[in-house]
């Protein structure tokens, strides 16, 4: 059992660095009995160390180790929690966004029986026009109605602080508490702090008060009836009952804080007021933003000006009367910035709570109140400054916004940019990395090092880009000697790192560099030779900026000393060499021993070979003399040519240049409709290696072209006339097809989009005789080849798609010459389920209605700068929305409902003006037979006819079936999500949908794990597998999702591996699509939550399915309909052992290194699954014998 | 009263017949009714450094590779830290099994790094093993590497791990040496008390279907054994070491077999893998019965009767192929030199 000191230190406080949910999330831990979770970002952290701890046997403030458990959604989680609460349980909840609108109605039950409870909230936006993850006051502002008190804090520090104070004062008041931060800027900051002590935490929750909330419970003991259903005689009355409580709350609060104050000696008031005394202009702010405000105005007090700042820490209850007395009496005027948008209201939540509260106290103070920081946009003292010179406008703009230009509605303030707060004496870095090179780790690493083992303050932020594969992060690093008080992004560095050199081809990554900063390069080029290989902007930066250059080779160092691809290690000494934090031979005492501490426990072989690229390294740094004058010709790498559409080319070339908080709002769509086809834009680059085409080995077979999961590989059959003027090194051979004669093939690779997943190399059944390693389709360096294959690639895609109704789409041989409508997505490379949407495209994407869950399949699919989804040659393709991660299933039968009731209409209206448009052509479109693409084509032409006889009728009923025409045409409603949103937060959704009969087809991507929010488990984990929130395994089998839709015998069901047989995907994924009524298609998906290379991908597919883990099966209901067996078994019975299948992946394997004995157990019981289960799907398909 | 007992490593085991290092051996119930059927030993199964190593790295990558990439994920599994690798589920088996049988219990090792062989073998023995079996063998597929150099690293090893341990050492040998028995001899020089003859190693094999190499490991066949008996002979009295013959040991006649060219005990695996744990008991009744019939009192007594230096041919174990034993009936042997080892 861990004690619970290794939480807190029993008696003396000490220094740690830690981020904000760490903070939050320990005292939660400590101070509660029951923890109900749900993943969400950036809230997620705090349940995975509950989770965690608690796993570890860490016991709370009582010596006992808190019930954590994961539920199916955050309504789930309030339940429970509310449950708990009400059988007498100290509970606590973490969560954001969405989730906490999903545990609102709880809220209002828990507030109204004044129960005590402490939830945490890493404070996030709102999904609106648009999802996004990022940090602001959106969710807990929607949430200020509930009757729960709610405390902000503004930093690190106060996470922990004020949790303390939270679940302390909510003893004391009996009204729940929401505890927030801004989510990623204090979440994720990862900032030196002072812990509290047990002891501390001990000391402010006081066990009477405890007993009290015990004594309370709902017991069999005591009976008494909650949760009755009033009457308008008493309801009224009821409610008012709890006035004292809230009047008594405030004041309870801020004793609390004194008792903190006198154990900890930091002092927290309701209201902080920080600024000059004589004040006449204060900024009211709360959570981060607050002290951005409050720095900002300490340097405009120094200077003489009268400001001041207001750092709202108890923002429900509201308490006026602690708020007037905060506030200065030689206060003039405030702006009070929220951090969220009302849209339609008289002011945001806490400018009218000022406006109010002024008004309540008669003070005659002008109130101004603007917004700022919506999805962590920056909120920089720059802009905080802003805000002071607006109020000493004579007339100040109101419901201004700050920090963006608004050029529709003009609520922007302007910002002088220099102004800036950053000491000259604090350590300013900057890196940039990409995602699997350790950049993050290594820093996290030495702010660690520094926070931990020094008397430096040290501050860390990372921002990370959209991409799951290729992504580029960027670390902000300050090391000082007074505290940190910087919630913003670096603007000016002292050390700038770039990790990656081809970054400089395409990032600015200059810009931030103050002058005479050092410059840190990873470069394949040595001191002498590098000049001449850096872009002209990147010399005259260097030059124009008197820029001290370093150089080190850390891809050969790391390399050489058997690290492979992982340069972390090799920057973080460069780092530490160059920038002086610690003298030298310290640094590199401390970097060898974290190390140790990180790798010790996998082996000496691993921390000797960090600790030689740690020797390497310094051997290897080398200072660059800079020449004088700038000699490159060289810019920089420009992706969008200006033969782009107009809002590529307006806005997407911003977003990809990290200009996007430059653009101004007329820039945006107001609704949050963005046209498709625009990753086809992003020329990425992210590949060492490309596959490369073997024309002479090939068989055509197209699996390679239905595998790519970023759909770069291509095969086209065309004429040997349209090759004329082929670029150089094109390759065709005659193509295998009978009723193609003379037509050449050719198969070709998008070398600037492909992301080396190497994914057609593995599923090629090909292979060389003469040296079998070889295939049809080989990895090759891909620097070489980039220029002669891209320009075979444009030619390619200029050749004509072949048509689509000779082609039989029941061959995954003629499938392969569809165009896909989803390419070059953002997924992982090797990613398990873009092929399948890649497929769905190919098939149906000209006329496919689209609802995806949230989740990865939306985040690749719909997260800016850019979108996969695209059209074909005649301007058709996927119509893709995201509504939520729950609602789903409904969202598509939505969708579906819309247009199967403008077709009815327009089929209405094609009766009513039959004798106008002309007999046939109605007929034709009312009896149209659309059941295959044929069908589908002729009906479009004839709706284009329809639209041109239209036109020429001058009645309103024409008009109207204008507007509804295409109706007429079939359209194919896919619901996509995965198995966090299908079997457990969705379910219910599903579950409802699939029985309501309606014809949508529902594409679940199961991955076994929550991929998207980091590998938590859900309800199609496998049981044995190791996931956040199941550490020691997960204990239950796998939910039969599709088994258990079968029993309506009114849905299409199937389960499809691509891996193990494509026929079998690519038919069922057809008979669901021509199922006229809902259909189930459960894809399996490999993920690196499983941690493999996924290379292996498809052949783990194939384990999976082999050991009868993932039996494939159709279920047809027109069978039955026929008098068959509508239940079909596609795969045969169990061939391969489950373990050999299943310890190819971390998941399983890391049960096995832990705990072999738990690990032997949960193989038994699998393997028992999947006996049982297989007997199950042997008797449905009445199939005899087969034992498994 | 038969005496089956033997000599090995300083042990006296109640029989010849050792329940050998292999999968059988990581399970304790098995190990527990093997020495109910009369195993005189039981050797675990290897502690191998490059699994640790290999795992280690492999946990590593795949726990960091995706880690700090995205912001929604910045990991994909708990908290890595709770999952230690090391030899601690090793070394509790050790623990375990010596509680649980009163005979000798030997663990096996096999390094890669001189840290780790001395590391995990004081490991073993502050654990309660017996003794120590040193699984040296790596596959020298660098062309320039000599086989001085692979030798030297063998005895360094043994060296190494002689000066920081005190329980008696075995070492296990592959047989692919110039010289055995040279090696041999050097190695009981460096510190061994017990050699184990031979080793059995994974042999590639070609699927042709799927064009791919396919690792294999077959159980052994009593054909085996004849390597080992002619090397048992050979070194018999020539080299101040116990000998153990493993690999090929399948009935009570490939123990006597290994007995008589001088073993101290025979190690079995794949018969037991076969047949069953309780194979071993319908062996030594074999044995026993074999005994009787030939009027033999002990394994003692017959132990190195057919060495080399005490049969009537000694050149027999020193014939190599076909045409000298087409030749060999003519010519007489001398007789032996009788000297006792």
């Amino acid at each position: 059992m861990r004690a619970a000191s290794a939480l807190l230190p029993a008696s003396e406080r000490r220094w740690v660095m830690i981020d904000g949910n760490e903070a939050a999330a320990t005292v939660a831990y400590l101070a509660s009995e029951v923890i109900a979770i749900y993943p969400i970002t950036p809230s997620s952290p705090m349940g995975e160390l509950a989770d965690a701890w608690a796993a570890s046997g860490c016991p709370n403030l009582w010596g006992q180790v808190p019930r954590v458990v994961e539920m199916q959604s955050e309504g789930g989680a309030a339940g429970v929690l509310h449950g708990a609460l009400t059988a007498g349980a100290l509970g606590t909840t973490f969560t954001a966004s969405q989730g906490l609108l999903l545990m609102i109605p709880d809220l209002y039950r828990i507030a109204g029986e004044l129960s005590p409870m402490v939830m945490h909230v890493a404070a996030r936006a709102l999904a609106a026009q648009a999802l996004s993850i990022f940090g602001d006051h959106s969710d807990v502002m929607a949430a200020r109605a509930t009757g729960v008190a709610m405390v902000a804090s503004a930093s690190v520090q106060e996470a922990m602080d004020l949790a303390l104070v939270a679940h302390a004062a909510t003893l004391a008041s009996r009204v729940p508490f929401v505890h927030f931060f801004d989510g990623f800027r204090t979440s994720h900051e990862v900032a030196r702090i002072q812990t509290l002590a047990l002891d501390d935490v001990q000391a402010l929750i006081d066990d009477q008060l405890v007993r009290g909330a015990r004594a309370r419970a709902l017991a069999p003991e005591h009976p008494t009836l909650r949760g009755t259903a009033q009457n308008s005689d008493v309801y009224f009355q009821a409610r008012e009952a709890a006035n004292p409580f809230y009047l008594a709350t405030p004041t309870l609060v801020q004793q609390t804080m004194d008792a903190l104050a006198a154990r900890v000696g930091r002092r927290y008031r309701l209201f902080d007021y920080d600024g000059a005394p004589d004040a006449e202009r204060v900024v009211i702010a709360m959570g981060s933003g607050a002290r951005t405000v409050r720095a900002t105005a300490a340097r405009l007090v120094a200077a003489g000006e009268r400001v001041g700042c207001l750092t709202v820490r108890l923002f429900r209850p509201f308490s006026v009367h602690h708020f007037l007395a905060a506030l200065p009496p030689s206060v003039r005027a405030v702006a009070v910035l929220d951090r969220t948008k009302e849209p339609g209201s008289a002011g945001e939540p806490l400018y009218l709570d000022v406006v109010a509260a002024l008004a309540e106290g008669e003070r005659s103070i002008r109130a101004i109140g603007g917004r700022y920081g919506l999805s962590s946009k920056e909120f920089t003292p720059a802009m905080a400054k802003a805000v002071f010179d607006a109020l000493a406008a004579e007339r100040p703009k109101n419901h201004f916004t700050v920090g963006i230009v608004d050029d529709v509605t003009h609520t922007s303030l302007p910002v002088a940019r220099d102004f800036d707060l950053e000491e000259p004496d604090t350590v300013r870095a900057v890196f940039y990395g990409l995602g699997a090179d350790g950049t993050v780790g290594a820093n996290k690493s030495t702010i660690k090092i520094i926070g931990e083992h020094t008397d430096r303050a040290a501050q860390a932020y990372f921002v990370y880009d959209s991409k799951k594969a290729g992504s580029l992060t960027v670390s902000h690093l300050r090391f000082g000697r007074r505290p940190i008080e910087a919630p913003y992004l670096i603007e000016h560095a002292s050390f700038v790192a770039c990790h990656q050199f081809a970054f400089l081809e395409c990032v600015d990554v200059l810009k931030v560099a103050e002058s005479g900063a050092t410059v840190l390069l990873n470069s394949p080029y040595g001191p002498d030779e590098v000049w001449s290989h850096l872009p002209r902007p990147v010399q005259e930066a260097l030059l124009a900026k008197q820029l001290r250059l370093y150089v080190i080779d850390a891809d050969r160092v790391a390399r050489e000393a058997g690290m492979g691809s992982r340069i972390n290690t090799v920057m973080q000494t460069c780092f530490f060499a160059l920038a002086g934090v610690l003298p030298r031979d310290e640094a590199i005492a401390a970097i060898k021993r974290s190390i140790e501490k990180a790798y010790g426990t996998r082996g000496h072989s691993l921390v000797e070979k960090n600790w030689a690229a740690v020797d390497r390294a310094l051997d290897a740094l080398a200072p660059v003399s800079l020449p004088a004058e700038v000699s490159s010709t060289v810019g920089m790498r420009e992706t969008i040519p200006d033969t782009a559409p107009t809002f590529v080319r307006t806005v997407t070339r911003e977003l990809l240049a990290g200009r996007g908080d430059e653009l101004p709002v007329s820039a945006l769509p107001p609704d949050g409709a963005f046209p498709t086809g625009t990753a086809r834009w992003e020329k990425r680059r992210i590949a060492d290696a490309i596959p490369v085409w073997d024309a002479d080995l090939c068989i055509q077979c197209g699996k390679c072209v239905l595998v790519c999961p970023h759909a770069v590989i291509r095969a086209k059959v065309v004429s040997p006339a349209d090759e004329a003027g082929a670029p150089a090194g094109w390759r065709s051979v005659p193509a295998r097809w009978r009723d193609m004669p003379g037509q050449r093939y050719v198969l070709q690779v998008a070398p600037d989009d492909c992301t080396g997943c190497a994914l057609c190399v593995e599923i090629c059944p090909v292979k060389n005789k003469a040296e079998t390693r070889l295939k049809a389709i080989n990895m090759q360096p891909a620097l070489p080849l980039r220029e002669t294959e891209a320009a075979k690639w444009d030619f390619f895609l200029g050749l004509p798609d072949p048509a689509r109704p000779p082609l039989h789409l029941h061959q995954v041989k003629d499938v392969q010459l569809l165009p896909p409508l989803f390419e070059f997505s953002g997924a992982c490379a090797g990613c398990g389920e873009t092929p399948y949407l890649k497929l769905v495209s190919q098939l149906f994407g000209d006329r496919a209605l689209i609802a995806n869950a949230t989740g990865c399949s939306s985040i690749y699919g719909g997260n800016l700068p850019t979108t996969p989804w695209t059209t074909n040659a005649q301007g058709h393709g996927p119509a893709w929305s995201n509504s939520l991660f729950e609602d789903n299933a409904e969202f598509g039968l939505g969708m579906r409902l819309a247009r199967d009731h403008q077709r009815d209409y327009a089929r209405a209206l094609l009766e009513r003006l039959a004798d106008r448009l002309g007999e046939p052509l109605v007929r034709e479109l009312l009896a149209a037979d659309q059941t295959t693409d044929a069908g589908v084509a002729a009906q479009r032409a004839r709706v284009a006819a329809l639209r041109e006889r239209l036109a020429l009728i001058d009645d309103p009923a024409a008009a109207e079936l204008a507007a509804v025409a295409d109706a007429l045409v079939r359209v194919s409603v896919w619901i996509v999500g995965g198995d966090g949103w299908a079997y457990d937060i969705g379910y219910g959704g599903l579950d409802h949908v699939l029985a309501s009969g309606a014809d949508v087809n529902v594409l679940v991507l199961d991955t076994e794990v929550y991929s998207n929010t980091g590998g938590q488990m859900s309800k199609a984990t496998p049981r044995g597998a190791v996931a956040k929130f199941a550490a020691g395994g997960k204990p239950v089998a796998k939910k039969d999702l599709a088994l258990l839709m079968t029993t309506y015998g009114t849905v299409y069901v199937a389960t499809v591996a691509m891996g193990a047989n494509d026929m079998q995907t690519l038919r069922a994924i057809r008979e669901a699509e021509s199922y006229d009524g809902p259909s189930l298609v459960v894809a399996y998906s490999h993920c690196i939550a499983h941690g493999y290379d996924l290379v292996h991908g498809l052949r783990q597919q194939a384990g999976v399915v082999a050991s009868g883990a993932w039996p494939l099966f159709r279920f047809d209901p027109r069978r039955a309909r026929e008098g068959k067996n509508p239940f079909q078994l596609d795969s045969e019975p169990p061939s391969l052992p489950f373990k050999q299948y299943a310890y190819n992946e971390t998941r399983y394997t890391i049960l096995a290194s832990a705990d072999p004995a738990a690990a032997k157990a949960a193989l038994a019981a699998a393997e028992a699954d999947i006996r049982r289960r297989w007997q199950m799907v042997e008797q449905l398909a009445g199939r005899t014998g087969g034992a498994a | 009263m038969i005496d089956l007992s033997t000599r090995y490593l300083g042990f006296t085991l109640p029989t010849p017949l050792v329940l050998s290092s292999s999968p059988l051996t990581e399970d304790l119930d098995t190990v527990r009714r093997g020495v109910d059927a009369g195993a005189g030993a039981v050797v675990l199964p290897s502690l191998f450094e490059e699994q640790f190593e290999i795992e280690g790295h492999d946990l590593d990558h795949h726990l960091t590779r995706h880690a700090h990439s995205h912001a929604e994920a910045v990991t994909y599994f708990p908290d890595p830290a709770d999952y230690a690798l090391g030899p601690d589920a090793y070394l509790e088996h050790v623990r375990r099994v010596k509680a649980a049988v009163h005979v000798p219990v030997v663990a096996s090792l096999n390094g890669v790094s001189s840290g780790g062989w001395i590391e995990f073998a004081r490991s073993l023995e502050q654990a309660g093993a017996d003794a120590l079996e040193l699984n040296v063998y790596h596959l020298p597929s660098d062309p320039l590497r000599t086989g001085a150099e692979v030798e030297g690293r063998y005895l360094e090893v043994v060296r190494d791990v002689r000066r920081h341990v005190s329980i008696p050492l075995a070492v296990k040998l592959p047989h692919f040496f110039s010289a055995i028995g040279n090696v041999a001899l050097e190695l009981t020089r460096a510190g061994a008390q017990g050699l184990v003859l031979f080793n059995r190693f994974y042999q590639p094999d070609i699927d042709l279907e799927r064009l791919e190499v396919v690792p294999n490991l077959t159980l052994s066949s009593p054909a085996e054994l004849r390597l080992r008996l002619r090397w048992v002979a050979i070194l018999f009295g020539r080299v101040p070491a116990d000998l153990a013959v493993t690999g090929g040991v399948h009935a009570a006649t490939d123990v006597l077999k290994a007995v008589m060219t001088g073993a101290a005990c025979a190690m079995t695996a794949s018969a037991v893998l076969q047949h069953g744990v309780e194979h071993l008991g319908t062996v030594l009744g074999e044995l026993r019965r074999w005994m009787e019939e030939h009027e033999y009192q002990s394994i003692r007594q017959m132990q190195g009767s057919m060495s080399q230096q005490r049969v009537a041919d000694p050149s027999a174990f020193e014939r190599a192929n076909y045409l000298k034993v087409l030749r060999s009936y003519a010519v007489q042997p001398r007789p032996p030199v009788i000297a006792r080892p």
